[in-house]
């Protein structure tokens, strides 16, 4: 009954989450941005009856209510408007840019939180070790880095002066098929993921240190220490399980963070994503597309939010109450 | 803790009340006030000097600091111009250029040591920004509690999901490129952490014993936020603000890196992004893209360790361990 409210209660939090960006993203590019004005900030170039046919096509004139319901409808129905660039449904240009995002963000993040996380455990379990110092100063020097430009670094090294890796695209060509594709696309992301891989590892293993930091402080180690498990038992099956929780949790919430980053690397990279999508919307002032992209993004952080609240929710009770 | 606070600062204020009249010795209440300050300063630098982390920290700024304020005396304003550029674009490391030159022919060693100031710049007052609409949304949120507080905090936490880069893209898009709304997205987008570190601050200091005399005595709200509440919260607000600085210089270079940053001015960021925009990658002009992207990280680093320091100083929890 208890953990059916903490569901609710939750589900309810992330809807009312979800209309304050929708609300704040209408009141933005509706309420204090005209969009007609805005349309030619791009370098579309309008005379002034076409302005009025726009006007007429965006509802502006409607009052603000009628405009609020219209705009609800359409976002929920995923009409996003169209492209001031390309004139395409905005939808379909983010339907087809969204998996290589989806495959580059998804491998990072998995790889830079089991790495991060051995790191962390490593270090914590050994505090004051070589391994731990040397890998805190890692992470921190990792963590000041602009991930864009570590990226850079790594493509003048790697693609251009060693020549290892191509410097940049999805594929080399699209003839291929079956294991030679995948090794082809795989051979592309290496760098674009490795770069992402680096920027958040030193995060998560500097969470994961203190975590268990904190929980070797417990009392419930002290007794299965005192009770004389092994060491190694110790930190496999008293120590780590607890101290995984908060950063695996972390890991859900800086989803949002990944996703940006990505940005800048799939620009640097020439990865053909979101990242990619988004960077030249801003070039050019195309605000459907970057308006969109803000929405997208922010549904699917609050989504991720919410997975992580409710399974923190049921791997420990405590925090339903 | 608080006892050892407060108990002078009432035997004080008798003392004072006491020996008022007595003309030989001018225990002026302001002088009592910083004699306290130079107290409590002292004893946090006694344990700060301990850190190593914390002093190589606080080197390595000094140095950034010192460059930023004296760099019109080595870097003229002629030279940084780029109708008359004192050597030839694209130049690598020599004798005359020790980093070599931009795309201009401007030496990059004089565009970063300028970029020092643009980006400390940005950094400290998108910090002041953070810190005050955080501190302001904080502590009003937890003094009237009720209502003003159920808002506030709904609004703080809807801030906190929203991923960062793609609202930074949304408002600077929106805003247009100065350095000026450089600084107003990261304070508008950054705030809600500190709001959220103050409000839990407050919610205890608000339930002390000398808020309540104080309120007794007929001290107006105005009053008690000022000068009982604010300067109790200070040291989560001051530990809170080192790591914002070095979180505002990675913003604005992100921000830049996007191609939202301000064209006109030189920063570290807008170094990179320049470089990036010319094809430096291509190219391989590495001498053009390493050094501001070393000192974004350096600066960083020193930041982030001299507020790990301050951490460890105000949060003898940590020490312990």
């Amino acid at each position: 009954m208890r953990s059916r409210r903490y569901i609710l209660r939750h589900v309810l939090h992330a809807v009312a989450t979800l209309f304050f960006v929708l609300t704040f993203n209408f009141v933005l590019f509706r309420a204090v941005g005209d969009p007609v004005k805005l349309l030619t900030r791009s370098s579309v170039h309008l005379d002034p009856q076409e302005q009025a046919a726009l006007r007429e096509e965006f509802g502006i004139d409607d009052p603000l209510p009628v405009q609020f319901v219209n705009y609800l409808g359409d976002t929920l129905r995923g009409e996003f408007g169209y492209s001031f660039i390309s004139g395409r449904p905005v939808t379909t240009s983010i339907s087809e840019k969204v998996w290589p995002t989806i495959l580059l963000v998804g491998t990072a993040l998995i790889l830079s939180t089991v790495f991060g996380v051995l790191i962390g455990i490593k270090g914590a379990w050994r505090r004051g070790s070589t391994f731990d110092t040397t890998s805190l100063l890692g992470s921190l020097t990792l963590y000041s880095m602009p991930e864009g430009w570590l990226g850079m670094i790594l493509l003048i090294t790697f693609a251009g002066t060693l020549g290892w890796f191509p410097a940049g695209g999805y594929e080399s060509t699209d003839e291929l098929t079956g294991f030679a594709h995948v090794l082809d696309v795989a051979k592309h992301l290496f760098l674009p993921c490795l770069t992402l891989t680096l920027g958040y590892i030193g995060e998560y293993a500097i969470i994961m240190r203190s975590s268990l930091l904190e929980v070797m402080g417990e009392d419930f180690v002290q007794t299965a220490r005192a009770k004389g498990v092994r060491d190694k038992e110790v930190r496999r099956r008293h120590a780590v399980p607890n101290a995984l929780l908060p950063t695996f949790t972390l890991a859900f919430y800086s989803i949002g963070f990944i996703l940006g980053g990505a940005v800048i690397i799939e620009e640097v990279f020439s990865w053909p994503g979101l990242g990619q999508l988004t960077y030249a919307a801003i070039e050019a002032n195309d605000y459907p597309v970057i308006q969109a992209v803000f929405l997208l993004s922010s549904a699917a952080v609050i989504l991720f939010n919410l997975i992580a609240d409710i399974s923190y929710g049921y791997l420990d009770p405590r925090v339903r109450e | 803790m608080t006892g050892m606070i407060e108990t002078p600062r009432q035997a004080d204020a008798t003392t004072v009340g006491l020996e008022a009249p007595a003309p030989p010795a001018p225990r002026d209440p302001r002088k009592i006030k910083w004699a306290r300050r130079r107290r409590a300063f002292a004893g946090f630098w006694r344990v700060f000097r301990q850190s190593r982390m914390g002093m190589v920290g606080l080197v390595m700024l000094g140095v950034f600091i010192l460059v930023a304020l004296m760099a019109p005396l080595f870097v003229g304003q002629a030279d940084l111009g780029v109708s008359d550029p004192p050597g030839a674009p694209f130049q690598p490391p020599s004798l005359e250029f020790p980093l070599g030159t931009d795309d201009f022919g401007r030496s990059v060693l004089d565009l970063v040591i300028w970029g020092s100031r643009i980006s400390l710049l940005v950094g400290f007052a998108a910090t002041v920004m953070t810190m005050v609409v955080g501190a302001a949304v904080g502590i009003s949120s937890a003094y009237y509690g009720g209502r003003t507080d159920s808002v506030l905090n709904a609004f703080t936490n809807w801030f906190l999901v929203i991923p960062w880069i793609p609202l930074a893209i949304v408002l600077a898009s929106i805003l247009g490129q100065s350095l000026f709304n450089t600084i107003l997205v990261i304070g508008l987008t950054s705030w809600a952490g500190t709001a959220r570190l103050v409000r839990a601050d407050t919610l205890s200091v608000k339930q002390r014993p000398y808020v309540e005399r104080a309120r007794a005595l007929g001290a107006s709200n105005w009053h008690l936020v000022t000068r009982h509440i604010l300067p109790n919260v200070m040291p989560v607000i001051f530990a809170n603000t080192v790591l914002t600085v070095a979180l505002s210089i990675l913003a604005e270079t992100t921000l830049a890196l996007l191609g939202l940053g301000d064209p006109l001015s030189i920063s570290w960021g807008i170094i990179i992004f320049d470089a990036f925009d010319a094809g430096a990658l291509s190219a391989g002009l590495w001498w053009w893209l390493i050094p501001p992207g070393v000192c974004i990280c350096l600066v960083t680093l020193a930041f982030t360790m001299c507020g790990y320091a301050i951490d460890e100083v105000l949060n003898p929890r940590i020490r312990e361990r």
